[in-house]
């Protein structure tokens, strides 16, 4: 089997100086080939990282990784607009873009396409293909058959494809900032509260069962998302990048088993085992892949 | 400038309902995944299409035809059906959200007119002219999270048409970017058309009265004895978090929006057309809503102060609001 | 809201100009009800789908019975049932009398009604849902054909709880 394996963005706001050890560990420890890097949910939290960045992406690189940068979801308001313009000018490193603003500026010019890009179909694929995307990261919620033709379309257009196989599933993103609101406060006025929860805020039901998490605008699934029994499969079907996406765990030990996994050093029950054995935050769940629902955990059948 | 009023029609009386009520143009969808409000029970087939667009065409309204959900991978043709029968029957625009669906309307109906639906989700002026520029969209239809003020700048830096949402459903999830239905149902938003699937909604009364509200495996909701109800979706519940002694509404409110006071300055700011949600809602909605909606635009274009009918009855939770035309307040 | 209140004092004035009949008396016009119904808007099952085999139970609070309602073309099913004996349903409509005729008659509007709680649903949603739909596709008033079936009496009295329904439907 072969593939690589990439580190997406962190999602939630950690501070600068959790940031940066991080990094360095997966700088130093992880097997990981890619690391995607920037802040893709709140425009309010970039300038704590921005004068960090270099030193990272050096670090990074030094460690052998690639490193591609990802620009905000959500692109309203001018001081957004004007991120996204900026960022599509970068020259020096792969970007990945995750707002339609970013396709109006980028215009022809090599890039990658992020998950919350709605690329659901060929048609899709091989229009924004022609306008100079490589490579893409499928929507989270797509189930093995969508997987399969999407995989299919890009090989025909030489574009490389990934799909998320570790970490909570992004659900939804929207104007309001629900950190904010579960804190009785504006997002003008948040004080950046979301810093209290570096896996995501729990939400819980009337009847306490928990169920999603909130990061900020984000609202993500409360359940690890985990493909690590599915990996081989993907693999035949021509997915040849599987993103962890991190979480407030030990990501360099999950690297590893993910990596073990690619490598074929050890077998998909065994890799989903020590996964388990971590004693993770949250249960995991892969229902998406086989067109269930999103929480389930679908046990792997004997073939 | 004379705006158009844009009214729902999931079935085809609701469609000569709104007619009749004084809607310039009513939207509608085929019964399949190929728009965003696939329902049991609701929509068009390409008969009742053919004479919808009949007896639209021949009172001076126009037909909309929504294909915004997003195909799927080998499943492309389905919505390229619906765009084609779209075109034969004569429908005067479609209304797309997908990139490959936009691109197929541009390339073989260039005559057809191509509206932007709100699930294309493109809140910036950046975002709205990439489809203006590769698609010739004609119409853009906002998402609701821009004030007054927004629209108006937008309004300066596009080429194309803006479509507001001035009634019904008040939501600021980010549309065309959830999947919270398919984490609970196993059921997509964006790929079936899907959103909290009445067959996976359960009431179930309580011994003290109240009603729990449960989709699928989670309970979203549950409200008292006494307490107004609002639709059933992940978005509009109520739930518990570190932060709060209570259950609260971790997202929205169930309210509706109603901008009916703000009609003047809507048109003021250079929008072209109004756009009432709810085509999953009654003949006698449409009736109502659009009827006092048409009589409110015409007064304004008129010069007179508009006359607004309590329309608060119709309302989700019995609530309206302004929303986020207002002011950014609510973030 | 004080909605509880009125459905109390709706549910005496319904009870003045609507007398319980026996249900046997009840039963053979229920029929020709329903029948007519199909006769006039056979498109109404189509949007019914697979629900047309469902079994409704429809439960105007006034009333002593309730309605027992199977919109199946081949064997429909319409009649009353005391309510001792209430047979099993797939979904349960329960509602005031003039609100459940107002939605028959395409006057009301069913998710304004749920959001106000003066309609309560259980069982199976989406055959509800469905049902809501098709019937709200029927063009002009079902009430009206119902009316009509009975002649000038029917449509007076159909005129009678129209103008009941719209003074209790002011005073809310």
């Amino acid at each position: 089997m072969s593939g690589k394996l990439t580190l997406g963005p962190i999602l939630y706001h950690w501070d600068a100086d959790a940031k940066r050890d991080f990094y360095a560990r997966i700088a130093d420890e992880a097997p990981v080939d890619t690391v995607y890097l920037g802040e893709v949910i709140c425009s309010k939290r970039t300038p704590f990282f921005e004068s960090h960045l270099p030193e990272v992406i050096d670090r990074l690189e030094r460690g052998g990784k690639q490193v591609v940068l990802s620009s905000l979801s959500e692109v309203v308001i001018p001081r957004e607009r004007n991120m996204m313009r900026d960022f599509c000018d970068i020259e020096d490193h792969e970007i990945e873009i995750n707002n339609t603003a970013g396709l109006f500026h980028i215009d022809g010019k090599k890039h990658r396409l992020g998950p919350l890009m709605n690329v659901y179909n060929e048609a899709t694929l091989k229009w924004l293909s022609g306008k100079g995307a490589t490579h893409v990261t499928l929507p989270v919620e797509v189930p093995r058959s969508v997987v399969g033709g999407m995989a299919a379309g890009a090989r025909d257009q030489g574009v490389g494809v990934e799909v998320q196989v570790f970490g909570r599933a992004s659900l939804a993103v929207s104007a309001r900032c629900y950190h904010a609101r579960a804190h009785r406060r504006t997002k003008d006025n948040c004080q950046f509260v979301c810093e209290e929860n570096p896996d995501g805020m729990p939400l819980t039901t009337v009847t306490g069962q928990p169920f999603l998490v909130v990061n900020g605008i984000q609202t993500l699934s409360y359940s690890y998302l985990c493909l690590v029994e599915e990996i081989d499969d993907m693999a035949a079907m021509g997915v040849g990048h599987f993103r962890l996406m991190p979480q407030d765990i030990d990501m360099v030990a999950v690297a590893h088993v993910f990596a073990d996994r690619i490598e074929g050093r050890i077998g998909g029950a065994e890799a989903r085992a020590r996964l388990e054995a971590m004693n993770l935050p949250a249960p995991l769940s892969n229902g998406f892949w086989h067109g269930r629902e999103g929480h389930r955990w679908q046990p792997r059948m004997a073939s | 400038m004379r705006p158009e009023l844009i009214c729902p029609a999931g079935t085809p009386a609701a469609l000569r309902t709104a007619v009749d009520a004084g809607a310039d143009a009513v939207y509608c969808g085929f019964k399949n995944a190929t728009n965003a409000r696939n329902f049991p029970g609701l929509n068009f087939t390409p008969e009742e299409l053919a004479q919808g667009v009949q007896y639209a065409h021949a009172r001076g309204a126009k037909v909309l035809l929504a294909v915004n959900s997003f195909p799927t991978a080998g499943r492309f043709d389905l919505w390229r059906d619906a765009v084609d029968t779209g075109a034969r029957l004569g429908v005067d625009a479609v209304i797309v959200a997908d990139i490959g669906v936009a691109a197929y309307v541009a390339e073989r109906h260039p005559g057809l007119r191509l509206h932007l639906s709100v699930q294309a989700a493109a809140s910036s002026p950046e975002a709205i002219r990439y489809y203006v520029r590769e698609f010739g969209v004609r119409r853009v239809v906002l998402p609701r999270i821009l004030t007054v003020a927004e629209i108006r700048q937008v309004k300066k830096e596009i080429p194309c048409e803006i479509e507001t949402f001035i009634f019904g459903n008040h939501g600021l999830m980010v549309e065309g970017r959830c999947s919270l239905t398919n984490y609970v149902t196993g059921l997509s938003t964006n790929m079936d058309g899907v959103c909290s699937p009445a067959a996976q909604v359960h009431y179930d009364k309580e011994p003290d009265g109240c009603v729990a509200t449960r989709l699928g495996d989670f309970t979203i909701d549950r409200f008292g004895p006494d307490e107004q109800a609002g639709y059933p979706t992940i978005c509009k519940g109520r739930y518990h978090v570190p932060a709060r002694d209570d259950a609260y509404y971790a997202f929205e409110e169930p309210v509706s929006l109603n901008l009916a006071e703000l009609l003047p300055q809507l048109i003021e700011a250079g929008v072209e057309a109004f756009k009432i949600e709810g085509r999953q809602r009654s003949r006698a909605y449409v009736r109502q809503v659009v009827g006092n909606f048409r009589k409110a635009v015409d007064q304004v274009l008129a010069g007179e102060a508009p006359e607004l009918a309590d329309l608060v009855a119709l309302t989700e939770g019995q609530k309206q609001t302004v929303g986020a035309f207002g002011s950014k307040k609510w973030r | 809201m004080t909605g509880l209140a009125q459905a109390k004092s709706g549910a005496a004035g319904a009870g003045r100009f609507l007398p319980p009949p026996p249900l046997f008396l009840l039963q053979p016009i229920l029929r020709r009800v329903v029948r007519r119904v199909a006769q006039l808007h056979p498109n109404l099952f189509d949007r019914l789908g697979p629900h047309c085999n469902a079994r409704f139970v429809i439960d105007a609070a006034e009333l002593p019975f309730v309605l027992l309602l199977v919109p199946d073309p081949e064997n429909l099913i319409f009649r009353a049932v005391s309510r001792r004996g209430e047979p099993e349903s797939d979904a349960r409509i329960r509602g005031r009398f003039f609100d459940l005729l107002g939605l028959v008659d395409g006057a009301e509007d069913g998710d304004a009604l749920f959001f106000s709680r003066e309609l309560e649903i259980t069982g199976n949603t989406e055959a509800v849902v469905c049902l809501r739909n098709a019937l709200d596709d029927v063009e002009g008033s079902i009430a009206e054909d119902v009316a009509g079936l009975f002649g000038a009496p029917g449509r007076a009295i159909l005129a009678a709880l129209r103008r009941a329904g719209n003074r209790r439907g002011k005073s809310r």
